[in-house]
């Protein structure tokens, strides 16, 4: 046992251990708080001390993306990896994520877990605009995200066209801990910090909706194709400019 | 399973049983399998149903087959099996194609076999087969509105091209 605190301490050292006289000082402040004695420079430590102060907004936030309640609802067999993050060795407990429902008025987050074929993408986007605001989408794996290997007469070529979906996570099928990774990222995202870093790796800067948007307003297309290879050349400074656009200097 | 003059004999007394009905047989790796004239496509699978003897009473699969530079260019394929004795024989019918607008046409086995009601339903849904005299003609696993026959050779592949690093270089300007 001794060892093992050794070790401990040296991993993580208290670099400044309060003293037991200190923590009576707070203890004894709390109580003159709850009388309701604490007054002037003391009432002000004692609220720098224990008031942390932020928005509502994020709070709530915060709260959301602590406790998200998938739906639980497997489309085909990357729904076997989608099970297996609720079971000990993965555990999305950790995240707050565990309480799988079995109705789509219970959840708040989906993971579309396998290809969707034609037949399939009408009864997902129903079970979708049943979902309580707010909600996000979780497409997981190649064939949600594009089709996949499924590039056939049955198969919807990426969920995106019929819903919106917040994340993508590759794969064929992902493993648990990518699923995990993904939903790591949307919970960044639900609370206001979303890191998408595909665009620089793809040299797809530009291509984001609302640049297209915004652009179309402003000008139309072309103004929107400038900014795209504008975007590109931005992006991978090593490109050849020359190549791809013959005369378009002249 | 029928040997291959097994095979023969049974060609044989079905010709005798419906004149002409049987138009050739071969018997390769083990399997035999007759090519009936679509006509009479009734009159043989009865035929093998009910004669003592041959009682082929299971109906364990019909499919469709799209043989399509060959002619006659559809194929509906019937495997026939006897429980007693496990011995199985395929009767394929050969369809012509009626050409643009026009669907190739075939009675329905459903009157002696009722388990051939979905599985020609399915033969339906992916070449567009019309079974006659089939009660509940209607497509079976793509959705009732779509358009087209997905399993013959000339239906379009499908599917979309996809950008990857790979081949980013082909396709410039995929974002419009």
């Amino acid at each position: 046992m001794e060892v093992k605190r050794e070790k401990i301490r040296a991993l993580a050292p208290l670099s400044q251990p309060r003293s037991p006289e200190e923590l009576r000082v707070r203890q004894l402040r709390a109580r003159d708080l709850l009388r309701g004695d604490l007054e002037g420079e003391e009432l002000d430590k004692h609220v720098e001390d224990s008031v942390l102060a932020t928005t509502l907004e994020r709070v709530l936030n915060w709260g959301r993306a602590n406790a998200l309640f998938p739906a639980t609802f497997g489309l085909a067999c990357c729904a076997i990896e989608m099970m297996s993050i609720v079971s000990p060795r993965y555990d999305i407990a950790r995240f707050g994520a565990e309480a799988m429902r079995a109705s789509p008025r219970q959840a708040d987050m989906l993971i579309l877990s396998g290809r969707v074929s034609i037949k399939m993408a009408p009864v997902v986007r129903r079970l979708f605009d049943q979902m309580l605001e707010p909600k996000w989408v979780i497409s997981m794996g190649a064939c949600s995200s594009s089709g996949g290997m499924f590039s056939n007469y049955a198969v919807v070529q990426g969920a995106d066209k019929f819903m919106p979906v917040d994340i993508h996570v590759p794969g064929c099928p992902p493993r648990p801990e990518a699923l995990m990774y993904g939903f790591n990222k949307l919970q960044r995202m639900i609370v206001g910090n979303p890191d998408p870093g595909w665009r620089t790796r793809y040299n797809a800067a530009g291509t984001e909706e609302w640049a297209r948007e915004e652009a179309i307003v402003a000008g139309g297309v072309d103004e929107y194709a400038a900014a795209h290879e504008l975007a590109r050349s931005a992006a991978d400074p090593t490109a050849d400019a020359g190549a791809e656009q013959p005369g378009g200097g002249a | 399973m029928p040997d291959a003059p097994g095979l023969e004999l049974i060609a044989q007394e079905l010709n005798e049983a419906h004149e002409g009905a049987v138009l050739d047989t071969y018997h390769d790796r083990g399997q035999a399998c007759l090519i009936v004239d679509p006509e009479r496509i009734l009159a043989a699978l009865g035929w093998l149903r009910d004669t003592p003897g041959q009682e082929y009473r299971f109906l364990a699969s019909v499919h469709g087959v799209d043989y399509l530079p060959a002619s006659p260019r559809f194929g509906v394929v019937y495997e026939l099996l006897n429980m007693p004795r496990v011995e199985r024989i395929r009767v394929r019918a050969a369809l012509e194609d009626p050409g643009p607008g026009a669907l190739p046409e075939l009675s329905s086995a459903v009157e002696l076999f009722p388990t051939a009601e979905f599985q020609e339903r399915e033969v339906y849904d992916f070449f567009g087969i019309v079974f006659r005299g089939h009660p509940d003609l209607r497509r079976i696993l793509m959705p009732e509105e779509y358009v087209g026959w997905p399993q013959r050779r000339d239906f379009p592949v499908g599917g979309e091209p996809v950008i990857f690093t790979h081949n980013e270089r082909e396709t410039p300007r995929w974002t419009q």
